[in-house]
């Protein structure tokens, strides 16, 4: 199987706290991988790593064999490393069509357009509005994002990042702060995703059940170290993530 | 259609505009409204900066400057001719795309109150720069120049003006409801974002300088061609600060706004420049300058356009709730 992202002994430190310890992983192509550890364990800060956000303090990352440590997030995305984030991020006084339409122009590569043709510019927002109904939203195109709803919000930020089309997706607790009327919604968007089986996902989840259906492979961060690795069934199994979850109230469903 | 009914009305009120000289003849009025198209150019490009890309600047002042000296320079070495006034074209158009580029490559180093800092810096130093250098600027006191002959009439050359308004506010208009636009407004909004969508901020910001610049430049070019006049006022921050004003008042993010902006901010200077014999207050527009930004960022924090948007869109609400949508 092929690896499409590495890394390798990426650590990083703030102000002598170590955040992140060394982590050794490889993802496989179109593989769909879960990242679990309880709050504080890195699991964001290992994100912000991969997508450029922030620098480690040692160590390196590839993406399909480039070393990619060095380069800017919108240099990241651009190569195809997509990400959502934790703590929603849209553009508030813009539109929810605007803000989707942002990311189909990213992607298409349209940048300094001052004169661009109508006609064009309703195929990037035809593009938007595919992306729109996918995500469940598109009745509130017209809509600022600020007047969104949570879970909307969050429904956005994952319409936002289909759009780049990116062939690797990091989805940072995608369905965090939602009802729970909203959940089933966005599991069955991520399961859709899943089953298209052409994007390498990463997803960072507290819901057990969620990742045991989803997940090839699960990483496990506890203490700024990967405490293991494995298949959900290993996983669940596994003595020392058994212990290290006292009991292993975490991982009951 | 709404969209319809809004360009409809703007054509009403310019074609009003252009017929105004030949029914109300005053010639202080067409002065006044020449300035006032004249300023309002100055702020729909500072409100590129602010308004819409989310860059502060204290220093908008310098392209302005440039444009007014490069112009009376210019028509005083030369001669009054239209090609005198073409290579005062020229030279603004390149003096404003470097500065302006400089500038910008330098607000995506800094933190933005420290670019806000460093714009004031520069234009002190233009400023200074224009005082010391007698040779070619007269310095402090300044000089008058003439202009070609077929801009000498205050109508025609208020028309000039208005049309030269129209036209840049035509071109804004279509520039931020572009692609491009519409990431400035992005950056705006959220930065980080719009970095991790993959836009390079970068370039986008520098881009947003130059044309804010060259913009600023073109009405300073017009500004010193309305007076015949100039001196090193133009980059005083006075200039920046009334253009900041008009922007505020009119309302951010609008481009209508620092039009109605300009038109309040001008017409106010007027006025109080007559008021300066009852009271000396009148005269110290800083002070009034504190006390009107005060009393905006307070209680009308999205300017005039911006309330007034947020109104009508309040109203459709509430109809909706009444049809029960
Ligand atoms: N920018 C930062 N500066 C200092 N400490 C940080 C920063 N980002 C994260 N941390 C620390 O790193 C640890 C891990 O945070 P995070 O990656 O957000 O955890 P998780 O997403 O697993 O809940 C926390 O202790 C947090 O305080
Ligand atoms: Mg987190």
């Amino acid at each position: 199987m092929e690896s499409i992202l590495k890394t390798q002994n990426l650590t990083i430190t703030f102000g002598g706290h170590i955040v992140l310890k060394e982590i050794n992983v490889s993802i496989q192509r179109n593989r769909f991988t879960s990242i679990i550890g309880p709050n504080g364990a890195g699991k964001t800060t290992f994100f912000n790593l991969l997508s450029g956000q922030l620098k480690p303090t040692q160590g390196r990352i590839f993406f399909r064999d480039q070393d990619v440590t060095q380069l800017s997030p919108d240099a990241r995305t651009r190569l195809g490393i997509g990400r959502s984030f934790q703590i929603t991020d849209v553009f508030p006084h813009l539109t929810v069509l605007e803000n989707v339409r942002l990311a189909v122009q990213a992607r298409a590569g349209i940048h300094f357009h001052v004169f661009y043709p109508k006609q064009k510019m309703k195929e990037l927002e035809d593009k938007a509005m595919e992306w729109l109904k996918k995500a469940l939203l598109e009745h509130k195109k017209n809509e600022l994002a600020t007047y969104l709803t949570h879970g909307e919000k969050r429904k956005l930020e994952i319409a936002m990042l289909l759009a780049l089309e990116t062939e690797l997706l990091l989805l940072d607790e995608p369905t965090a702060g939602m009802s729970l009327e909203e959940v089933p919604m966005i599991l069955e968007l991520i399961q859709s995703l899943k089953d298209e089986q052409n994007r390498t996902i990463l997803l960072i989840e507290h819901k057990m059940d969620m990742i045991r259906n989803l997940s090839d492979q699960v990483l496990v961060l506890y203490q700024s170290e990967l405490l293991a690795q494995g298949t959900p069934e290993e996983i669940m199994q596994n003595e020392l993530v058994q212990s290290a979850y006292l009991g292993g109230d975490f991982l009951a469903p | 259609m709404k969209w319809e009914k809004k360009w409809i009305f703007g054509a009403m009120i310019a074609l009003f505009l252009f017929v105004l000289p030949w029914i109300y003849d005053s010639r202080s009025t067409l002065i006044l409204i020449t300035q006032i198209f004249i300023f309002a150019v100055f702020a729909m490009s500072y409100d590129l900066l602010l308004g819409y890309t989310g860059i502060i600047s204290f220093g908008h002042a310098m392209f302005f400057g440039i444009g007014a000296y490069s112009t009376g320079i210019g028509l005083m070495r030369n001669g009054e001719t239209w090609t005198a006034l073409l290579y005062a074209l020229g030279i603004t158009v390149i003096l404003c795309l470097l500065l302006s580029h400089v500038v910008g490559m330098l607000s995506l180093r800094l933190k933005s109150h420290y670019y806000a800092m460093l714009t004031l810096a520069f234009t002190g130093l233009l400023q200074v720069g224009a005082e010391k250098w007698r040779s070619l600027t007269k310095g402090n006191d300044g000089f008058t120049f003439h202009i070609p002959e077929f801009l000498m009439d205050r109508k025609i050359f208020y028309l000039f003006s208005l049309l030269f308004m129209i036209i840049i506010f035509l071109f804004l208009y279509q520039l931020i409801s572009s692609p491009f636009g519409k990431v400035l407004q992005a950056i705006r909004e959220n930065e980080r974002r719009a970095l991790s969508l993959g836009y390079q901020v970068v370039h986008y910001k520098v881009w947003a300088n130059v044309i804010a610049g060259v913009i600023a430049g073109l009405s300073g070019m017009v500004y010193a061609l309305s007076l015949r006049f100039i001196n090193t006022s133009v980059f005083a921050v006075d200039i920046t600060l009334d253009v900041l004003l008009m922007t505020i008042i009119g309302g951010v993010g609008t481009l209508l706004g620092p039009i109605i902006g300009a038109a309040l901010i001008e017409t106010a200077h007027e006025m109080l420049t007559e008021l300066a014999d009852v009271h000396w207050l009148f005269e110290r527009w800083i002070i009034l300058f504190g006390l009107i930004y005060i009393l905006v960022v307070l209680f009308f924090p999205k300017g005039i356009v911006g309330t007034w948007n947020e109104w009508m869109k309040k109203e459709r609400w509430k109809k909706w709730n009444r049809l029960g949508l």
